[in-house]
């Protein structure tokens, strides 16, 4: 075994050397740091300035610039749990298909008579149908409605669970189409955050699922989790409504198909509105802030063609009479329609600050949540403690370094030294793989780091106790070391393997830090097994190679 | 000569058995009461496990735990508790505390307007404070990160058992699981007995105690297979004892390096991971220590085959066939 053929020790040396290429810009973390925040922001702009470029030259193009992320832990931030309520779309759904199936049933009233909705669950329809005796034509009306469920597992099945009760016919979303409303739910609620955040245009946020409904949001560099929450917490539900009526009772009788929705500028006045909304937040193609005729802060809107469409229609049908804009389910202003509105465009205005104005755009730019979501779990780490911890982390680890440097050269002599550097590169190589991975560094994953430290040595211990074994036996030298390291591997291998499935354990059932602890626990162990095998091997064949030792004392 | 520091010498002939119902005996006691310990005294769960709200104050004025009581004491938060933190990094200026807000609502998290209470209510006593973290967790996710990390320990075990079986024989598995179990219910146990603060962090450092107990004890295992196909009629207690004696040094110099590793973290690391160091510390002896005198007793007591080919005999007529009884000295 030691003989090593010249590709070996060639690719051996390599990786240790591309290890160092990719490690070396975390040591110059700021200016590298800078330099790949002037290149995402010249490739988002399209074009560089100055100042980009100047900040893009602190660090050569040629060499690598990937860095290891810094966990919250380390570089301050928040950090959110939040669940979405996926329950909210079925009955918006329904809600949503209630007119087509009104208008569907009511073309067949000759056959079904007089069809109404009665009072039922949220997520439900309930039908009555005046000649019972018909319901099998008005579910088989009502089936016409239902689409296939377009997912991987429920392919095939029907989107609607109809069901009839005596007179009463009973729509609802079928399991299949449920689970896979679900998935569209997180899907855009994901998609929506993402886009939210960027907004703001904070650095590496982190936007994951999370399970089967939640999602985690990771920003570093925000000020607090409250900050964050107010930015993706508002659902920003956007919907133009028909007025039905206006008062002051909050437990006023609505009647079927109508709400009632409080007024966000008027204190104690509720209005009556119908419940389908005419036009939605999701017609909406841009929003901008602005100022109203009177110089309050406003914000403009424009509908896409069909939202301008049905807009127009509605305002050129009901002139005189008063719609509501709806936000959140709270009216900001509920304007009487003057003229028909057919240029698609508008403008709300109530009492809000340029702030909240600001806020009110990004919000209705991104889109609505689909659903609303609670929050889990918030987290707020200041950057000053970030600091404290790389600072106390780093001075930890270098003097951790050190002793055990120190301990195992007193122990081996020359062989310690060749341990001490495979213990030194095997660090390097674990930060360059986790710059080049894109992993996090988080604080219990420095401690990770310098638990390796402490441990890669024992592979190097188990073969050096083995070779002096073997030296004791009297054994020659060559012949001790070679066998030193035979001897050993079964043991290194087993020791390490079953590290690897706690580790491994740890990854896939934790979360959080014990995740982050994990990431470097699994490179650890891979490096320290490369660096201690085939490094440390490579230097003693340098070593005996130059010297042929007749004698070696360990 | 050249100067190599040994803590350990060349050859050792230490008879490992010798207090054996001493030494396995402390290992079963410290198991039975660290359960005890638990059971009666509980653990100090974090806001990981019980929901709730942390948060981190610092403040370059001298402040005293029961100003800031009184402080909170009008806010009707429910359960609070306040701790201030020590650490040698900290100037004389620095002055960190750790207050703890149990859950007082459904969602478990301190609400904004709640949050700006309690800070303004600090302001007031301590006008310098600032606030470096804050985090909250719910009951709902507290109780699944308790389930997961139950499940962690668990499925880690399972697969460390199962590798170890396939590896070795089954009673070298059970041997190195009695082991770790062993490991984790002392540290578990210390834990619970001096109220340090238990939360997923430490689930993390249980984890690595694990993986480390188990390595430590795959060497010596590893050897002792070696062994027991070289010296194929050497009583199993002996066969047991030269394998310590032969591993001994690598032992103690990996739980050296180790310990030193950890320790700098220990002292220099900052109080923010000390909990979590200072449970990996205590694994580390914990688990040398278990490798040196519960994992091979357990393998002892069960027996192993040697005669790989011959009728299988049962493990204890092995037993007393080999070694007499596991109590005697050896000769």
């Amino acid at each position: 075994m030691l003989q090593i053929p010249t590709w070996k020790r060639v690719l051996i040396l390599g990786i240790v050397l591309v290890g160092l290429l990719y490690a070396m810009p975390n040591l110059f973390y700021q200016r590298v740091e800078t330099h790949n925040d002037a290149i995402t922001a010249a490739e988002r702009a399209g074009f560089e300035t100055p100042e980009q470029a100047a900040a893009r030259s602190l660090w050569p193009d040629w060499l690598p610039s990937s860095l290891v992320n810094l966990g919250l832990d380390l570089r301050g931030g928040a950090h959110l749990l939040g669940e979405v309520n996926v329950e909210e779309v079925y009955a918006s759904r329904m809600t949503g298909l209630w007119p087509e199936l009104r208008d569907a049933l009511a073309a067949k009233r000759d056959v079904l008579g007089a069809v109404r909705r009665v009072p039922g669950p949220p997520d439900q329809l309930h039908v009555e149908i005046g000649n019972p005796d018909q319901m099998a034509r008005a579910v088989e009306i009502a089936r016409g409605l239902a689409a296939p469920v377009v997912s991987l597992s429920g392919a095939g099945a029907s989107s609607l669970d109809i069901t009839a009760q005596g007179a009463t016919m009973i729509v609802q979303l079928s399991q299949a189409e449920r689970a896979a409303t679900d998935d569209r739910t997180i899907q855009q609620s994901l998609e929506i955050v993402r886009r939210r955040v960027d907004e703001v245009g904070t650095r590496e946020p982190t936007i994951q699922r999370q399970g089967k409904d939640r999602i985690l949001i990771q920003v570093p560099g925000i000020g607090s989790a409250e900050e964050l929450k107010e930015l993706i917490g508002t659902t920003a539900k956007l919907t133009f409504n028909p007025v039905v009526g206006r008062g002051t009772d909050p437990n006023v009788q609505a009647g079927l198909g109508n709400i009632v929705v409080p007024s966000m500028d008027e204190p104690g006045v509720y209005y009556t509105l119908a419940e389908a909304p005419v036009v939605t937040g999701e017609d909406l193609t841009d929003a901008r802030p602005s100022f109203d005729q009177n110089g309050q802060p406003a914000v403009d809107f424009r509908f896409g063609p069909q939202g301008a469409r049905r807009f127009g229609a509605y305002t050129s049908a009901n002139i005189g009479q008063p719609f509501a804009i709806v936000l959140d389910n709270q009216v900001i202003s509920a304007p009487v329609i003057r003229q028909a509105i057919t240029t698609g465009s508008g403008q709300i205005s109530g009492a809000m600050t340029v702030d909240e104005s600001t806020q009110l755009a990004v919000l209705l730019r991104a889109g609505a949540l689909p659903a609303e979501m609670t929050f889990l779990e918030e987290r707020t780490i200041g950057p000053e403690l970030g600091q404290d911890s790389i600072d106390a982390g780093t001075k930890a680890a270098s003097i951790g370094t050190v002793l055990v440097v120190g301990y195992i050269v007193a122990s081996y002599g020359l062989f310690g030294v060749f341990a001490s550097v495979a213990v030194i590169v095997n660090v390097i190589l674990i930060l360059a793989i986790m710059g080049a991975m894109g992993a996090t560094l988080t604080l219990p994953g420095i401690a990770g780091i310098v638990l390796t430290v402490g441990t890669a040595v024992d592979a190097n211990v188990i073969i050096y106790e083995r070779i002096r074994e073997e030296l004791r036996a009297g054994k020659k030298v060559v012949k001790a070391i070679d066998d030193g390291f035979n001897e050993a591997m079964s043991a290194i291998i087993d020791a390490n393997v079953t590290t690897f499935i706690a580790a491994l354990v740890m990854f896939f059932l934790g979360s959080g830090p014990v995740k982050g602890f994990a990431v470097t626990l699994v490179i650890g162990i891979v490096t320290s097994v490369f660096t201690a095998i085939y490094l440390t091997r490579l230097m003693i064949v340098f070593w005996l190679e130059r010297r042929r030792p007749a004698a070696l004392v360990l | 000569m050249a100067f190599r520091l040994k803590l350990v010498p060349d050859n050792t002939k230490i008879d490992f058995f010798r207090w054996q119902w001493l030494t396995t005996g402390i290992s079963g006691l410290a198991m039975v009461a660290s359960v005890i310990i638990v059971l009666t005294m509980g653990l100090n769960f974090g806001i990981d496990f019980k929901g709730g709200t942390t948060i981190r104050s610092e403040s370059p004025t001298e402040f005293s735990v029961s100003e800031y009581r009184d402080a909170l004491a009008g806010l009707d938060l429910g359960d609070v508790s306040i701790t201030e933190v020590f650490d040698p990094s900290f100037g004389p200026d620095r002055h960190v505390a750790q207050i703890r807000i149990g859950t007082t609502n459904e969602t478990g998290s301190v609400t904004p307007e709640e949050l700006n209470r309690i800070e303004a209510a600090l302001r007031e006593v301590d006008p310098g404070v600032t606030f470096a973290a804050v985090e909250s967790v719910g009951p709902k996710v507290s109780d699944e990160l308790i389930r997961t990390a139950v499940y962690a320990v668990g499925a880690a075990t399972i697969g460390i058992l199962f590798y170890i079986w396939l590896r070795f024989e089954w009673q070298f598995a059970v041997g190195a699981v009695t082991a770790l179990v062993h490991d984790v219910l002392v540290t578990v146990g210390i834990f619970s007995l001096f109220q340090l603060r238990f939360d997923l962090t430490t689930i993390a450092a249980l984890l690595t105690i694990l993986g480390y107990s188990v390595n430590d004890t795959v060497v010596v295992f590893d050897r002792l297979r070696e062994n027991l196909i070289k010296f194929k009629t050497m009583p199993l207690i002996d066969v047991m004892n030269l394998t310590v004696n032969e591993t001994l040094s690598r032992t103690v110099m990996t739980a050296m390096t180790t310990a030193l590793a950890l320790g700098a973290l220990l002292i220099w690391g900052g109080d923010v991971i000390r909990g979590f160091v200072f449970a990996m510390f205590l694994g580390v002896f914990i688990g040398a220590y278990s490798t040196v005198y519960l994992a091979k007793s357990v393998v002892l007591w069960l027996g192993v085959r040697r005669d790989w080919g011959k009728p299988e005999k049962s493990a204890r007529a092995e037993r007393d066939e080999l070694s007499g009884t596991p109590f005697q000295d050896t000769p």
